[in-house]
């Protein structure tokens, strides 16, 4: 996979290393992001994607190595490059008490938004929010606050979007509207996407770029159709349960 | 690539003030929020107030004292409560799993401090105004009667209940919601040791040398002085500010060591138990 120098790239991680108490949650892994990509890191549970992603956040500190966004060394330089990423993740609520357009009136004014209402107009139109705008967060269908979680993520047109499962537990219409969204976005504003996720097809829509990782180890790294074609299987998805269970195909497909 | 300008490192109101806005949003949409501030101020200051009266109409030392009492409480619930408003705010954003959220973005710990301070403030001033003026109808005490000297005791105490809510903070974001009591029990730990409704000199010789060292043992000190003497002690107040300095640049210290272990730990998304 060709990749970009440390230094152009919008996000820049080498030799990351990352140990919780006795637990190598990352082992020193490196990888570069093209500017205006859109890049999947796929594993299984306990893979190392959440602390890849959550140290490109700035939200945790490695124990070796070095992460790199937009050229500030993150964490301890964080400061200077939040207002130009973002990130959306079922994990991570709104406050429910709150209606949609104080939600998004706070987090735009976090993000420092110079017109915080003409944002949100402009929010609301490209995500179907209006009918919704002013109920509160907590009453709206799981549906209806993944499409919220995603207008937060975009509030602040970051040239960076870090998604964790973004359409985990979403039905496959709802699925495929957010999709659609996510791709027409990193098309306009040819932002560089990270994509944490479980769905393969998914992947294999949004995806330029696959990062396969295992027990905190890059497994594999490679375009999504190319990685059918050396594993030798029809999907995505196969090529996963490959490299998960470490079959006899994907060892010599590695090699 | 390189990193922008560095407009957006400078600490900010703006982002200050959303978060004051994201807590008043939550006030106004939430009446028993807003019940539950005016509440126990009000059930305190009637039980001491009626205490008050029963003791005096008994002793002719605390009818000379009258006030001193419906003082202490009131000035012990700015205390109590200026912590508490800084913690349950924080608390509210580990409950409503909204942290990770906050952390990533680009609002500065400085800042979420800070908002969290004036936050304090609103959450405690829809309590006590009230109170306050329900002292002077019940047992004809006015507490804005102190004059100069309340501004002097409110800011006092307000430093100690900040850096007290800043350490919880920290403790907070490094162990998660584990540490919840915490936020809700901590300043009753010092409720003897700050003499709030006795002098310093019924304490044990031993035991007072540990009160001195808090800094509301100054102010409630020095509201026996004004209410009983009549005299303002100034020395009091300067001591207290001195010993609030080092407090509160012993929390802050605190609080950025605790939130770079949680980032160390990986603790700042978790928030859980």
């Amino acid at each position: 996979m060709l990749a970009p120098s440390s230094a152009e790239a919008p996000v820049a991680v080498e030799r990351l290393v990352k140990v919780y108490k006795t637990v190598t949650a990352v082992d020193g892994i490196s990888f570069a992001l093209t500017p205006g990509s859109c890049t999947a890191l796929l594993g299984g549970n306990g893979a190392g994607k959440t602390t890849t992603i959550s140290t490109i956040m700035g939200l945790v500190e490695p124990t070796s190595g070095r992460v790199t966004v937009l050229g500030a060394a993150m964490p301890r330089q964080r400061h200077l490059v939040l207002h130009r990423m973002n990130f959306e993740s079922p994990y991570v609520n709104m406050p429910m008490r709150l209606s949609v357009r104080q939600n998004l009136t706070v987090f735009g004014m976090l993000y420092g938004c110079p017109d915080v209402a003409g944002r949100i107009r402009a929010l609301s139109q490209q995500l179907d929010l209006d009918e919704f705008l002013d109920r509160q967060t907590g009453k709206l269908s799981a549906g209806q606050k993944t499409r919220v979680a995603l207008a937060k993520s975009l509030v602040n047109e970051p040239e960076i979007l870090l998604l964790d499962e973004p359409t985990a537990s979403l039905d496959p219409d709802t699925a495929d509207w957010v999709r659609g969204r996510l791709e027409r976005y990193r098309q306009e504003r040819g932002a560089t996407v990270l994509l944490a996720s479980h769905n393969m097809s998914e992947v294999e829509r949004l995806c330029d770029r696959v990062i396969m990782l295992k027990a905190g180890r890059i497994e594999d790294d490679d375009t999504p159709a190319r990685l059918i074609d050396r594993y030798g299987r029809s999907n995505l998805e196969e090529v996963f349960l490959d490299i998960a269970r470490g079959t006899g195909e994907a060892r010599e497909a590695a090699q | 690539m390189s990193v922008q300008a560095p407009a957006h490192v400078a600490l900010s109101a703006r982002r200050m003030f959303a978060m004051v806005l994201r807590h008043w949003y939550l006030l106004k949409s939430s009446w028993p929020r807003v019940f539950d501030l005016m509440y126990w101020p009000a059930v305190q200051m009637l039980m001491w107030g009626f205490l008050q009266i029963y003791v005096a109409q008994n002793s002719g030392f605390f009818a000379r004292a009258a006030g001193t009492f419906i003082a202490a409480v009131m000035l012990w619930d700015i205390l109590f409560r200026g912590q508490l408003g800084f913690s349950i705010s924080f608390l509210e954003e580990m409950y409503a799993r909204n942290m990770g959220n906050l952390m990533m973005s680009p609002l500065r710990p400085v800042e979420f401090v800070a908002a969290l301070m004036i936050i304090s403030v609103i959450r405690l001033s829809i309590g006590m105004v009230p109170v306050s003026l329900l002292a002077i109808w019940f047992f004809g005490f006015n507490l804005w009667g102190l004059g100069l000297a309340l501004p002097v005791f409110f800011l006092n105490l307000f430093l100690t209940s900040w850096a007290v809510a800043i350490v919880v903070a920290g403790l907070l974001l490094r162990n998660g919601l584990g540490a919840e009591s915490l936020a809700w029990g901590i300043m009753f730990m010092v409720l003897p040791l700050t003499c709030v409704y006795y002098p310093v000199a019924v304490l044990p010789d031993w035991l007072q040398a540990f009160a001195w060292m808090l800094p509301p043992t100054y102010v409630f000190e020095g509201m026996r002085a004004l209410i009983i003497d009549r005299v303002f002690r100034a020395d009091l107040m300067l001591q207290s500010f001195a010993l609030n300095a080092v407090l509160m640049a012993a929390a802050v210290a605190g609080f950025l060591t605790l939130l770079k272990s949680a980032r160390r730990e990986g603790t700042l998304l978790q928030g859980g138990d």
